[in-house]
């Protein structure tokens, strides 16, 4: 009992920090910290299948939460018809001959014995697809993005419930772990480290300049939400009667009622898949990825074929971020792909998942929580810190105003701080794996 | 039709660009390849080695500035830059004493020793930005040009004129006089040539007397150095940002696998190799086809395969490339 007791004390313990900054702060912030700290379990949670089962290091977190992202705006935004009808189809038409050149060249390469003129063959195929695939695919881009550019200037989406794309971004970010594992996979660990860092960036640089996918960086915004809107409470006079009974102004409860909605949805997520995770972990599917993790050469005598659990691990995990980065873009009704960052989107999931304790899916939940919320607090606790010291200063000494300027940075190196801490004194995290 | 000119566009807008920047990313390379070789982890907080030591090599050049000490028509930079190379080396130094060192006695997993280097990345990232700030910093002085397009244009009377930045011409000449030093280092002293037995056997070279701990702090400070140099030639060519240096950690961690990871030749080659695919790849060819092709053949579009936002995606590529036709690189590397 007394693992469980520590458990419960651990998760009581950030439960009172975040209990806490309610009380200091305000109740909104508190519920900012929650459901943000719900979304970061998620991604937790998928990073700890890749690294934590299997050890796989992917540090392209970013990539599968962004394509998360594009799918909510994909799937929620109501379609521009104009678009389509501009060169929406012609779009579609230069893809669709994009990837039948590659079916093209890829049949040639598995036909053809290798030659000189098989190489001749596919480099012919590739070259000529690709200008022609440009003269199909430009005149259609052009096209939409000319459609009233300030207000739209890309496709749209399907106009779907916003929930649907938290499984459709799971299946986006499958697919492009799927590429990504196929090729990297089976080489060795630091080569998947940096294929799945290149894969990141390059999902970032698409959603930053396809303007006819997802508007690039003027950004989508208003994405339609699965709550209520604020405005739409405040008028409503059974609510302001509610809310007054309970104490509360119309405006702080309304915003507080739509925090609380976002979290119960939030919840069941993470509730969901940590039971599933935990099953996966104690079946002997998990039993096996964990074999191949201790001892891969064993494990293959045994005849278990590791790249391809690597394979359906890998697709697993990231799906998981993709449905986090889903979420996560529903919270915030946008999609702006400028702030995609990889210390924030990519690293710092990694501390989250070691300082919780990697392989221990518990563990995933409560860094994902913890070190979420050092990331929020770290900053107004620094800006209190440099005021402290530099109090004596006067008001315009150049090294008081720059400490006092600079004290936003200070999370990224108290992260750093935190991360080498625990692998140092505690290396198997906090709720280490049984 | 018209060879000269296409060839003078040709080396003003790839040529002499790619060289440069081929350079620089070498030199990273270079850094990433050694501790991969020596110490056998991937340093994921080398790009930001390479912003500590161009920050304190831009503070020491402010510093000069200010003083109104400068060196004529050479950026001031290059004084400063010994300075930036010492506080680099203390601080790899520091980092190795207090981070690294205790995992190493342990004989702890090379994946361990990445996700330390994460932890060193964060910590490096805030203090750069701590002290410097995020923003970019110009620090280039001096004259701008050795040759501009104008001059070179009214010398041969030719229609295209070539531009020689002077933090080009630097960057070559930097790289060429640390890489010769460096090939010196490992092929003719001691020291060099105990740091490639420590490489090619730990075992065999601990059992021949060599000291571990004189290899490992040797390779830091060499490193260091790298780092500085590379962060400095990259920051005069095109601008200090910390958040670009982070993100160079891409095309300098592809240049040493493309290479071969743990090969210092394979560096060199795998730098350039990727610095000419991300420059050809995002240039507009419509000016050197129009001089090469006959007049009805001239092309309306940019001819620009990619857009350069794109970049990222061409070292990308290349190095999947390699790694699905040749996994150890072009110059075998190691394999860990």
């Amino acid at each position: 009992m007394n693992e469980t007791l520590r458990n419960v004390f651990l998760f009581a313990f950030v439960a009172g920090l975040i209990v806490l900054s309610g009380v200091m702060q305000s109740w909104n912030t508190a519920m900012v910290i929650v459901n943000m700290g719900l979304v970061s379990a998620v991604m937790s949670l998928g990073l700890n299948l890749q690294w934590g089962f299997a050890g796989l290091f992917n540090v392209g977190v970013m990539g599968f939460t962004a394509l998360g992202g594009l799918a909510t705006v994909l799937v929620a935004m109501p379609p521009v018809t104009e678009a389509w009808a501009a060169g929406g189809w012609r779009i579609m038409l230069g893809l669709l001959f994009g990837a039948a050149v590659i079916a093209a060249a890829a049949v040639v390469r598995y036909r053809m014995r290798p030659s000189r003129r098989r190489a001749a063959a596919m480099v012919t195929i590739l070259v000529v697809g690709f200008f022609v695939y440009r003269w199909i695919f430009d005149a259609g881009v052009q096209a939409v993005e000319a459609v009233d550019p300030a207000k739209t200037g890309y496709l749209g989406g399907l106009g779907l419930p916003v929930v649907l794309a938290w499984p459709v971004g799971g299946l986006l970010a499958a697919g492009a772990a799927w590429i990504i594992g196929k090729a990297a996979l089976g080489l060795r660990s630091d080569y998947l480290a940096i294929a799945t860092l290149g894969i990141a960036e390059i999902i970032i640089a698409v959603l930053k300049n396809e303007d006819w996918l997802s508007r690039g960086v003027k950004n989508v915004t208003g994405i339609p939400r699965p709550v209520p809107y604020e405005i739409d409470l405040q008028s409503d006079p059974g609510f302001v009667a509610k809310a007054e009974a309970m104490g509360f102004d119309p405006v702080t409860a309304s915003s507080l009622f739509v925090k609380v909605i976002y979290a119960g949805f939030f919840a069941a997520v993470v509730a969901a898949l940590l039971v599933l995770a935990q099953l996966a972990l104690k079946s002997p599917w998990g039993r096996m990825l964990r074999a191949i993790r201790d001892n891969e050469v064993a494990a293959e005598a045994m005849g278990k074929d590791v790249t391809r659990r690597h394979l359906q691990v890998f697709i697993l995990g990231s799906a998981v971020c993709g449905m986090a980065g889903a979420m996560m873009t529903t919270l915030d009704s946008a999609l702006i792909p400028t702030t995609y960052q990889p210390l924030r989107y990519t690293f710092l999931i990694w501390v989250m998942v070691i300082v919780g304790g990697s392989g221990n899916n518990l563990g995933a939940v409560l860094g994902g929580f913890l070190v979420w919320f050092l990331w929020v607090q770290v900053e107004p606790m620094g800006q209190w810190f440099m005021a402290t010291i530099t109090a004596p200063m006067a008001e315009d000494n150049a090294l008081r105003v720059h400490l006092l300027e600079s004290a936003a940075h200070m999370r990224l190196l108290t992260m750093g701080v935190v991360l080498l801490v625990v692998l140092r004194f505690s290396p198997r995290g906090l709720i280490p794996e049984k | 039709m018209d060879f000269l000119n296409a060839i003078v566009a040709l080396s003003n807008f790839v040529l002499v660009p790619a060289i440069a920047y081929g350079s620089q990313l070498a030199l990273g390379a270079l850094g990433v390849t050694l501790i991969y070789g020596i110490l056998r982890f991937s340093n994921f907080a080398h790009g930001d080695t390479m912003a500590f030591g161009t920050m304190v090599t831009i503070l020491m050049t402010w510093w000069l500035q200010s003083m109104g000490v400068s060196l004529g028509p050479l950026p001031t930079a290059l004084l400063a830059l010994p300075v930036g190379i010492v506080g680099c080396m203390a601080l790899v130094l520091i980092t190795d004493r207090v981070v690294y060192r205790f995992y190493r006695e342990q004989r702890a997993k090379p994946v361990i020793l990445v996700i330390v280097s994460i932890g060193v990345m964060f910590i490096l990232n805030g203090l750069v930005r701590f002290i410097i700030g995020p923003g970019d910093q110009r620090f280039a002085d001096g004259e701008r040009f050795i040759i501009t397009a104008f001059d070179f244009r009214k010398m041969t009377g030719l229609q295209e004129g070539l531009a020689l930045k002077t933090t080009q011409g630097i960057t070559l000449v930097t790289a060429v006089i640390v890489v010769a030093l460096l090939f010196w280092f490992l092929n003719h002293t001691r020291a060099g040539k105990s740091m490639r037995a420590y490489s090619d056997n730990e075992d065999l070279a601990l059992l021949s007397g060599i000291n571990p701990d004189r290899v490992v702090m040797i390779t830091w400070l060499i490193v260091g150095a790298l780092a500085t140099v590379a962060g400095v030639l990259y920051g005069l060519d095109k601008s200090f940002k910390p958040f670009t240096y982070l993100q160079l950690l891409l095309p300098v961690f592809a240049s040493a696998i493309v290479g071969g990871l743990g090969n210092p030749l394979g560096a060199i080659a795998g730098g350039f190799v990727i610095a000419f695919s991300e420059v050809m790849v995002t240039y507009a060819w419509k000016k050197v086809l129009g001089h090469l092709l006959p007049e009805s053949l001239e092309p309306s579009g940019l001819v620009q395969l990619l857009s350069t936002d794109y970049k990222f995606a061409v070292s990308f590529v290349i190095l999947l490339i390699v790694l699905l036709f040749r996994p150890t690189g072009l110059f075998r590397g190691k394999a860990v």
